[in-house]
């Protein structure tokens, strides 16, 4: 019988990870983009879980850690969105295309 | 007592005029009068100080044997090549500082008083005698130093001060152009005087005059032949300079552009002879040479008559004044370099006097004819100015060589000395020189104070300030040549070099040189007096046509250094302006250029946009991630800066 | 490790639900259907969290990312998206180049995981049953300063957030 090991877990994290990351990378729309972020951020909660129950099951460390990810995630949804109405409030747009200024 | 004094406070001969260009600078500027009664009174009393130590240094005959130095530490330094460098400040006091010291004294206190009346109603009449007193005091501060760093530092504020006072009327473009000239000129000699001093302080370890003349005496312990005569030609290239001397004599006679009184005092009887004093001064560093006196020799006896020969045609009658001092000051250099200390000294001193009573004279004329310059418009001045007139004609007599005027004995003992020497050459020229003196000196007499007056002249006598320094001087001009006669020689035995030395009277140079004199006297008066259209004169003028021009044009020597100048140096310039447009702007734009042109290139990358800047860190991320996962650890480390 | 069939199908299940919705929440043109399909990740994934023996983990999942996050992101999109919701949620220009760039993440964490010797790793010890309590004390006691911290930056986010959301105008008229 095929047995779930660790190995399933990583592989399954890399790959929402890569998914999350292809949106981050192509999406137009910012509100997208912080989406894709959130599921590059799940993509490693999956793999500290998975870290804390196959390899230190009785420390905690990666549930812990991952509470804190999870924290971090929500505070950072919460700015994003912010920063992205403050800019559509001044452009009427939150199409990344229309914006270059990461440059002077 | 109050000549003990003056000896002990010497130091107050230079600080006196000094304290008085302070005062007038910074207090007294806007009132004319009391800035003239500061300086001429300082001066004063500094040629009182300097009279009384001259007479407490002639009347006792210990200090004659031995100098009397004063001097303190200014700073001490460790250089590289000078391993304890001691920089003094102080007076030496010995029969030449002495009488140099009264006699600038003495001459600059009349040329100050003179000044008031000639600078009366100029602009800047302050700040003219606040310059006059910065003169006064670096000059006496040059006469009176105990070392050469002291003396070279005097010498190079009295430069300064030629400089601000030439170009003093600075309105004129052709007064700041000689100023730049003069200045220019002296810092060339300048340079190899100071290398021949920074040479003397790295062999010998100092500059003290005394310390010097003790080291140089036996100078075969310190360093070759061939050293101490490069250095003996370095240091006369500062006199070179300073004293007007063929090929560096071409500002002295554009120095004129200055006001008068500045001409007689410093480009006629001070400054300019300062060369004469250091080759004084060092006269043990030139002795130990004979090439090196050779050169100063000839040196000077080619400039008196090459400088003679172009007052002859000169038109100007301050021009004429200023050749003949580069001829005079030849004079005092050949005697020198033929080892006759007291003829060269005493020439300079009967100089300073005739000189700057004609100097003064001229001054006086201009004055009256309102800066009318040209002799050959002058004529007759001798019934609307006799004091003026007959103050020259002393001068002129004195500068002949007359007896018993004071030119009469100096220049025959330079004549006897050159003779003496065996320098037969040289005498001849010496000789053939007073001739030519005389000549153009009597031209110059003759075409301006007499013969038939110039109807557009209205000239009228100058006030008394001007008219008694011109007594004064011109009773000088006769008398102080007595001190020096061959059957007294008072001079001889007072300032000397080494031992004194009776030679026997030479009457038949003594008759020679006043025939020479007569000579040329005569020949001026047949040709610009009695022949009183001049006929003669110019029909000579005709014969001799290319040499008269090239006289008048002073042997085109002026040229020869523009030419030199727009050869050579702007040629230089040119292929360095083209080196550095081409290499060196070519390598700056190239740089530019390549940084513009490699950021035309990466500004691709710099596209402004969010998701493209994170497309690249990610390759960045990968990079790295590729780089720790298939490379060895320490290559990790690397890339971690030593984090583990 | 114990392990039987159910816990094989659900992990199958769940892992095919998480990534089928996340390519779904990349790839459909409605922004809002977007959200709705991560919502079903977040929920699928508290299900994996579950069967990894971790609950607590699980019951914060549902309560912050499928319920907090997600109705966030659909406030906000309902504060920026007046017109049309069709095509909303469009591709840029470097589909290509971010489609590269992954492909070369995947390849190379597939190398990594190849290579890496997961069961050297791996302890026969068993999570404790009840895990809230002791992720509780661990909180409060040896990582208490993260966790305040981590109460700290909340509260700054929050107002944070406030103050660049808030309208222009709004903060002229407080001003005056």
């Amino acid at each position: 019988m095929p047995e779930i090991s660790l190995t399933h877990y990583v592989v399954l994290s890399a790959l929402l990870f890569s998914i999350g990351l292809f949106g981050v990378l192509t999406k137009r729309n910012a509100v997208a983009v912080l989406i894709c972020i959130e599921l590059m951020l799940n993509a490693v909660n999956i793999n500290l879980v998975a870290f804390s129950k196959y390899i230190t099951p009785a420390d905690f460390i990666g549930q812990i850690f991952s509470i804190f990810v999870i924290t971090v995630a929500a505070a950072e949804v919460g700015v994003g969105l912010a920063i992205i109405i403050a800019i559509y409030r001044n452009r009427l747009s939150v199409n990344l295309d229309d914006f270059d200024w990461l440059k002077w | 007592m109050l000549v003990e004094f003056a000896m002990q406070h010497a130091w107050l001969v230079p600080l006196l005029p000094a304290c008085a260009f302070v005062v007038i600078v910074f207090l007294t500027r806007p009132w004319q009068k009391l800035s003239a009664i500061v300086a001429v009174g300082s001066m004063a009393m500094s040629c009182v100080i300097a009279t009384l130590a001259a007479y407490g240094i002639f009347t006792n005959h210990e200090y004659i044997e031995k100098p009397l130095v004063y001097a303190t530490r200014w700073f001490s330094l460790g250089l590289p090549g000078m391993p304890d460098l001691l920089v003094e400040v102080g007076v030496q006091l010995d029969p030449v500082s002495a009488m140099m010291m009264f006699m600038v004294s003495f001459i600059a206190t009349f040329i100050y008083l003179y000044s008031i009346g000639y600078m009366e109603g100029e602009e800047g009449f302050s700040v003219f005698f606040s310059y006059l007193s910065l003169f006064g005091a670096s000059m006496l501060l040059l006469v009176i130093s105990s070392n050469l760093l002291q003396m070279f530092i005097a010498w190079e504020l009295v430069g300064l001060c030629s400089y601000l006072l030439i170009g003093f009327y600075t309105h004129k473009v052709s007064a700041r152009e000689a100023a730049k000239k003069a200045f220019v000129t002296c810092r060339i000699a300048d340079f190899g005087l100071l290398l021949g001093l920074l040479s003397l302080q790295i062999i010998f370890g100092t500059l003290n005059l005394v310390e010097l003349s003790d080291k140089i005496a036996h100078f075969e312990e310190y360093t070759t032949f061939g050293m101490i005569t490069l250095i003996a030609v370095l240091v006369f290239i500062g006199p070179i300079g300073k004293s007007g001397q063929f090929p560096l004599h071409v500002w002295l006679p554009d120095a004129m552009e200055g006001p008068t009184p500045v001409s007689a005092l410093i480009h006629a009887a001070t400054m300019v002879v300062a060369g004469v004093y250091l080759v004084a001064r060092t006269m043990f560093l030139f002795h130990e040479v004979p090439s090196a006196m050779q050169l100063v020799a000839v040196t000077g006896g080619f400039t008196a008559f090459f400088a003679a020969t172009i007052a002859i045609t000169q038109r100007e009658i301050k021009r004429i004044l200023a050749y003949s001092t580069v001829s005079q000051i030849g004079y005092m250099m050949l005697a020198l370099g033929v080892g006759s200390l007291s003829a060269g000294l005493f020439h300079m001193w009967t100089h300073a006097f005739f000189k700057a009573l004609m100097f003064l004279g001229a001054g006086s004329v201009l004055h009256a004819l309102h800066h009318k310059a040209d002799v050959w418009e002058m004529g007759g001045l001798v019934k609307k100015m006799p004091i003026t007139a007959w103050t020259f004609v002393v001068g002129g007599l004195a500068i002949a060589g007359i007896p018993p005027f004071a030119g009469f004995w100096s220049k025959d003992e330079i004549l006897v000395a050159a003779l003496g020497g065996g320098h037969y050459v040289l005498f001849a020229l010496a000789a053939f020189t007073a001739f030519l003196t005389a000549f153009y000196m009597w031209r110059m007499i003759f075409l301006a104070f007499f013969g038939e007056e110039n109807p557009e002249n209205h000239p009228h006598e100058s006030p008394w300030v001007m008219t008694l320094p011109l007594v004064v001087l011109a009773a000088g001009a006769i008398s102080v040549g007595w001190l020096g006669t061959p059957w007294h020689n008072i001079w001889g035995e007072w300032i000397r070099f080494g031992h004194p030395h009776h030679g026997p009277i030479n009457y038949g140079a003594m008759i020679g040189s006043i025939v020479l004199a007569a000579a040329g006297i005569y020949l001026a008066y047949t040709l610009y007096l009695k022949d009183a259209k001049k006929k003669r004169a110019r029909r000579m003028a005709e014969w001799f046509g290319p040499v008269y021009r090239m006289l008048y044009n002073k042997y085109y020597i002026d040229e020869l250094y523009l030419w030199f100048n727009h050869a050579l140096v702007d040629g230089t310039a040119r292929l360095f302006y083209l080196f550095d447009i081409y290499v060196v702007d070519g390598i700056v734009n190239g740089i530019g250029a390549f940084a513009r042109f490699s950021g035309d290139g990466l500004r691709v990358f710099q596209s402004g946009r969010l998701q493209n800047y994170v497309l690249v860190f990610f390759l960045g991320v990968l990079a790295v991630a590729v780089l720790m996962a298939f490379s060895g650890p320490s290559a990790t480390s690397l890339l971690l800066g030593g984090v583990k | 490790m114990e392990s039987s069939i159910y816990s094989v199908v659900a992990f199958y299940g769940l892992a095919l639900t998480i990534l089928g919705a996340a390519t779904l929440v990349v790839f459909v043109r409605n922004i809002v259907h977007s959200v709705l399909f991560l919502a079903v990740t977040f929920v699928a994934m508290a299900g994996l969290f579950l069967l990894l023996d971790a609950d607590f983990i699980a019951a914060v999942q549902v309560l912050v990312y499928a319920g907090a996050v997600c109705i966030m992101v659909v406030f906000g999109i309902m504060l920026i998206q007046r017109a049309d919701m069709k095509a909303t949620n469009l591709f840029n220009k470097q589909l290509l180049a971010g489609g590269g760039l992954v492909a070369l993440v995947v390849a190379l964490c597939a190398v990594l995981a190849g290579r890496t010797a997961w069961t050297e790793l791996v302890t026969a010890q068993e999570v404790p049953a009840n895990t809230v309590q002791f992720i509780g004390t661990l909180l409060l006691s040896k990582y208490v300063i993260p966790f305040e911290v981590a109460a700290l930056l909340l509260l700054v986010a929050l107002v944070g957030a406030i103050v660049i959301a808030r309208d222009e105008e709004v903060k002229a008229n407080a001003r005056d």
